[in-house]
């Protein structure tokens, strides 16, 4: 007996919204699926007319599906962008290949400028190069910092006056837990942000138009509109427990859809006490890029790298920073240190 | 007796990477006594198509959370989901969440 739509009730209906428990066919639920994202934009101001947006685009479903929705409201309400793809190429051999394959496709479907920085312009390494240096331990570290500052300089580049990323509920969620898990206080205050002002000299505001989309709209919008998206893991991505806190999502999500609103809602509300210490904010006293410390964390793993001491920008060694930035010699015992690396 | 019955079944998402990388799949399940369900047909694949790390796929008697299941192209909780009927010439789709963004 097929439902029919509780929206239209004329056509049959093809999901029932986890946010809403709402059954709609595909029609009403593209239109309420970009409704919902058109009023985050607009509630939250996002965007100002005339404004270039540089989207992240990474060839998976989330930023396929935000290039897409961004490309309609842009037309359907007028809002004046100038919108285009911004993707990051990590130089990882058979991952990165194929999803930049599917930005290009994406950008010939949706028509808008692509521009594609990579590590090895920016940062003369590659993550094939990287991995063989450093193992498959921390790897995701050097990944995961270098391509914020690579999504900077790429938006730098074009003059970009915002990036927009394809975070979504379930990422959010997954990011607020993972922070409690960590215990880290300062990131947990920023991380639900819907937007960040620009920081500093040399980073662009971001934003998360699908912020409060939730994961399983998203997949279905791509496969009903049969949106060209690349899905894979990243061949080197062992972040354990990363997966843990998803799958445990997932878990109370199956018991109780609104789970992931409330995790984002819990940690959107959270105060931090007064006289909690937070890290100031100052800059890169090599690069310029914004920093907590005398060096950018981008800057250590570099010199790190360079210097054959991989294990340089993995936990903390700040006081090493003045040795780094006077460009001296470390001992030997400080050289021993960061030398050994756990494959 | 129920005659054997034809359904096509297609792994997207990343899901198909537990299947030899094979997104398409065209397979007859055997007569049986009772009607094909939907929770039969998860053991069937279980026991016949999985081809690495089951648990990525299939928990308990059903999928793994953060994976989406479509028949005739709408999603299975409107369906009944584990008690629904399979028909012959059904199209069962199968859509990982949990791979990249
Ligand atoms: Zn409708
Ligand atoms: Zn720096």
């Amino acid at each position: 007996m097929p439902v029919l739509c509780s929206s239209c009730e004329q056509k049959r209906a093809v999901l029932k919204r986890p946010k809403t428990g709402h059954s709609l066919c595909k029609e009403c639920f593209f239109w309420a699926f970009e409704e919902e994202v058109h009023q985050t934009i607009v509630s939250a101001r996002l965007f100002s007319p005339g404004e270039t947006v540089g989207i992240g685009a990474s060839g998976g479903k989330d930023s396929t599906v935000l290039a897409h929705v961004l490309k309609v409201l842009n037309e359907r309400y007028s809002y004046g962008l100038k919108l285009l793809l911004l993707s990051v190429d990590e130089g990882i051999t058979g991952y990165r290949d194929d999803s930049l394959e599917t930005v290009k496709r994406n950008q010939q479907q949706y028509d808008l400028p692509l521009k594609i920085v990579s590590y090895e312009e920016l940062y003369g390494w590659t993550m094939d190069a990287i991995v063989k240096q450093v193992g498959l331990k921390n790897n995701c570290t050097f990944c995961g910092v270098f391509r914020r500052q690579a999504l900077d300089r790429g938006a730098m580049m074009l003059k970009v006056d915002k990036i927009c990323t394809g975070h979504n509920a379930d990422d959010v969620a997954e990011t607020v837990l993972m922070n409690v898990l960590r215990g880290d206080i300062a990131r947990l205050r920023r991380c639900t942000a819907i937007s960040t002002a620009s920081e500093g000299e040399g980073v662009v505001p971001r934003c998360k138009p699908l912020k409060y989309a939730y994961e399983k709209e998203i997949v279905l919008y791509a496969y009903f509109k049969k949106l060209d998206y690349f899905s894979t893991e990243c061949i080197y991505s062992p972040n354990a427990y990363r997966g843990h806190a998803r799958a445990f999502l997932k878990d109370l999500e199956a018991v109780r859809p609104s789970a992931i609103v409330d995790v984002i809602h819990s940690g959107e509300n959270l105060s931090v006490r007064e006289g909690v210490r937070m890290p100031v904010q100052g800059n890169c006293s090599r690069c310029g890029y914004i920093s907590s410390q005398a060096l950018c964390k981008s800057c250590v793993l570099l010199e790190g790298l360079n210097r054959g001491l991989p294990k340089l920008g993995i936990g903390k060694h700040h006081r090493l920073h003045g040795k780094i930035l006077a460009r001296e010699p470390l001992t030997q015992e400080e050289e021993r240190k960061l030398k050994a690396v756990d494959f | 007796m129920a005659a054997p019955i034809a359904v096509h079944l297609e792994f997207g998402g990343g899901a198909e990477l537990l299947f030899g990388g094979v997104k398409d799949h065209q397979v007859t399940l055997p007569s049986q006594s009772e009607p094909w369900d939907m929770k039969q047909l998860l053991a069937w694949i279980r026991a016949n198509m999985l081809q690495e790390r089951p648990e990525l796929f299939v928990q308990g008697d059903t999928v793994r959370p953060g994976i989406l299941v479509l028949i005739n192209d709408a999603d299975w909780e409107l369906m009944g989901e584990l008690t629904y009927q399979l028909q012959d010439q059904d199209n069962v789709v199968f859509i990982s969440t949990l791979h990249g963004g």
